[in-house]
């Protein structure tokens, strides 16, 4: 247990080291020199220079990555080029979007998809779990985007029960900071709910075959005291690790649907800077990003293991 | 032999109402994009100002856009595209996937194996669509980029698909007889091997073609797609969202004709898993 746990931090170091410097090689190549980019095509050759030193891009590549690097271990992530201001206060700003975005739909999604998938599993074969199969089809065909498109169309056009987009902040209160999330997490969280509910059913499907359940069965429990008490707890596994994964689309699709609804978030952030060529600016939201996804999935591997003790035996 | 074989061998009978409901869908959608090659009702890049905001008739089935072009038109156009982005991109997964995923099982332990497992690890630690949005910043902004976004994606997917395959084959007994009967890996690869995950391959196709697709409307969506003047679902529905309100069908058309695309290629999908392997049906 404790070898694998090492193991796995190991590993979880090298991803973040490689992935960093990917990055830092990818973008370095983007085409676009930023301090021309910010003084416009008429700026004098000696004035670029002169930024191009004040912004620190005139030091050798490989000390860059390596004070950036530094930085970003010490919480300090560089200056904007383009707002001079610092990097980490843009991203924390934005990120007090994204990641209650990210959450609520996270939740909205276990919460539609678990009762669902149990209720179509305990109805396998019959109409009802089809029609539910069904729509979780469709469910997963929808882009997200447009799926959000519809609903502004129905709830802030037609019906106005909530507005078309932007964000009016959390210091407006609560209620209307979510409200205003509301229909984002919404669309963020139809597909994934869809896939959820599936695997949720196909789970419980197959712990229903398991022969603890005749036992349990053969003690006396009625299939539905089965089902809960028994059931469900061993078919939760699968669904964790999907729970774990849909983490890091959530924060990849928000960059979307911040798109559909004006949201100040991490990802109008980095279309902006890929547009202001502000390469420090997206590289650190990018390794924030990965930072999350490859730490969710650090934690589930674990969760798993904590949690199943069957599994122990496997990787020791 | 049991009724089930006998019953399979009946070309048609093995497959679900849901995969043939499918087919039909993808088919008449794949049937519409070729047609445009050479025809469509209207020309996609004549604007008519004075034909905006059409709503469907029986001029314009599907009425028109805020420049007075043809949605249909358009429409048809625009999933060429898609389709065209998304086949190119499985091209590319395969095309350097399976190499890697088929090496990787025939060595497998070694550092080469460990190498593609952990290049797998690491493109997998970044969102899909971060990859395809660092790749259309480099390259720009375009239909070529966008496919190279999506293969890149797909090629890790390809190699842990096909490896985990092929482990299992490797370890069959038809595959000792071959080594006994003196094949190099190299070929037992090649003759053995690949025909006989060539099922999970097609199957693992299909769903890589459909979020493909669902990842060229995203991309094209946010601007990282295919350019003006060519038209494409994505950007046809950035186009529409501001003017949703005076124009919905604008949204509903292009919206329906991906969702219709995808729905038909995941039900294949799951109609062709349940067919190469009917211990899955429930």
């Amino acid at each position: 247990m404790f070898e694998y746990f090492i193991r796995r931090i190991i590993t979880l170091f090298l991803t973040l080291v490689i992935a960093s410097i990917v990055i830092f090689v990818s973008l370095e190549i983007i085409p676009g020199d930023p301090a021309s980019y910010m003084l416009g095509i008429n700026a004098q050759e000696d004035t670029i220079l002169a930024l191009r030193k004040e912004l620190g891009l005139d030091v050798p590549k490989i000390e860059r990555y390596l004070m950036w690097v530094k930085g970003m271990l010490i919480g300090d992530f560089g200056v904007s080029y383009t707002y001079r201001s610092p990097v980490i206060e843009m991203v924390s700003e934005r990120l007090w979007v994204s990641l209650p975005l990210a959450i609520y739909a996270l939740i909205l999604s276990t919460f539609i998809a678990l009762p669902v998938g149990v209720y179509a599993a305990a109805n396998r074969g019959k109409v009802s779990d089809l029609s539910v199969m069904g729509v979780t089809q469709i469910g997963i065909a929808i882009p997200n985007f447009w799926f959000a498109m519809l609903l502004v169309y129905l709830f802030a056009i037609i019906l106005r029960w909530f507005s078309a987009g932007g964000f009016p902040g959390w210091e407006t209160g609560i209620f209307f900071g979510l409200k205003s999330l509301t229909l984002p997490a919404i669309s963020l969280a139809l597909p994934q709910a869809s896939i959820l509910a599936r695997v949720m059913r196909s789970s419980l499907i197959d712990t229903l075959n398991e022969d603890f359940i005749k036992t349990a069965r053969a003690k006396g429990l009625s299939y539905n005291q089965a089902l809960v008490s028994h059931g469900i707890r061993n078919a939760l596994i699968p669904v964790l690790t999907i729970i774990g994964l849909q983490f890091s689309f959530l924060m990849a699709g928000a960059i979307i649907i911040e798109n559909v609804f004006f949201l100040p978030g991490l990802g109008r952030l980095i279309f902006q800077s890929i547009a202001q060529r502000d390469i420090i600016v997206v590289e650190s939201v990018i390794m924030l990003l990965v930072f999350s996804v490859v730490v969710v999935t650090f934690i589930v591997d674990i969760a798993y293991v904590i949690v199943d003790p069957r599994l122990r035996s496997s990787i020791l | 032999m049991s009724p089930i074989i006998n019953k399979r061998k009946y070309f048609h009978s093995g497959f679900s109402l849901s995969f043939w409901v499918g087919l039909v869908f993808v088919l008449s959608i794949f049937f519409l994009a070729i047609i445009s090659f050479f025809w469509t009702p209207y020309d996609v890049t004549s604007l008519q100002i004075s034909n905006r905001f059409k709503t469907p008739s029986f001029t314009h089935y599907l009425g028109t856009d805020h420049f007075g072009r043809d949605i249909l038109s358009m429409v048809m156009v625009g999933a060429q595209t898609s389709i065209a982005v998304a086949l190119v991109a499985i091209g590319i997964g395969i095309i350097f996937g399976l190499p890697l995923g088929m090496i990787a099982a025939a060595k497998r332990g070694s550092f080469f194996d460990d190498l593609v497992m952990r290049f797998n690890d690491l493109i997998f630690a970044f969102p899909a669509l971060i990859i395809a949005i660092i790749i259309t910043a480099i390259l720009g902004a375009g239909a070529f980029n966008a496919i190279i976004a999506i293969g890149i994606f797909n090629i890790p997917v390809f190699a842990r698909v096909a490896r985990g395959a092929a482990l299992t084959q490797w370890s069959k007994e038809y595959i000792l007889a071959a080594k006994v009967a003196g094949k190099g890996s190299f070929l037992i690869s090649l003759e053995h091997i690949i025909p006989n995950i060539l099922n999970i391959l097609i199957v693992q196709a299909t769903i890589q073609f459909s979020l493909g697709i669902l990842a060229e409307a995203a991309l094209s969506y946010v601007g990282l797609g295919a350019q003006p003047p060519i038209p494409s679902l994505g950007r046809m529905l950035a186009d529409s969202q501001t003017m949703i309100s005076i124009a919905p069908h604008m949204a509903i058309f292009p919206g329906m004709v991906i969702v219709i695309t995808v729905l038909g290629l995941n039900l294949i999908g799951d109609g062709l898993r349940d067919y190469f392997d009917p211990k899955l049906r429930s």
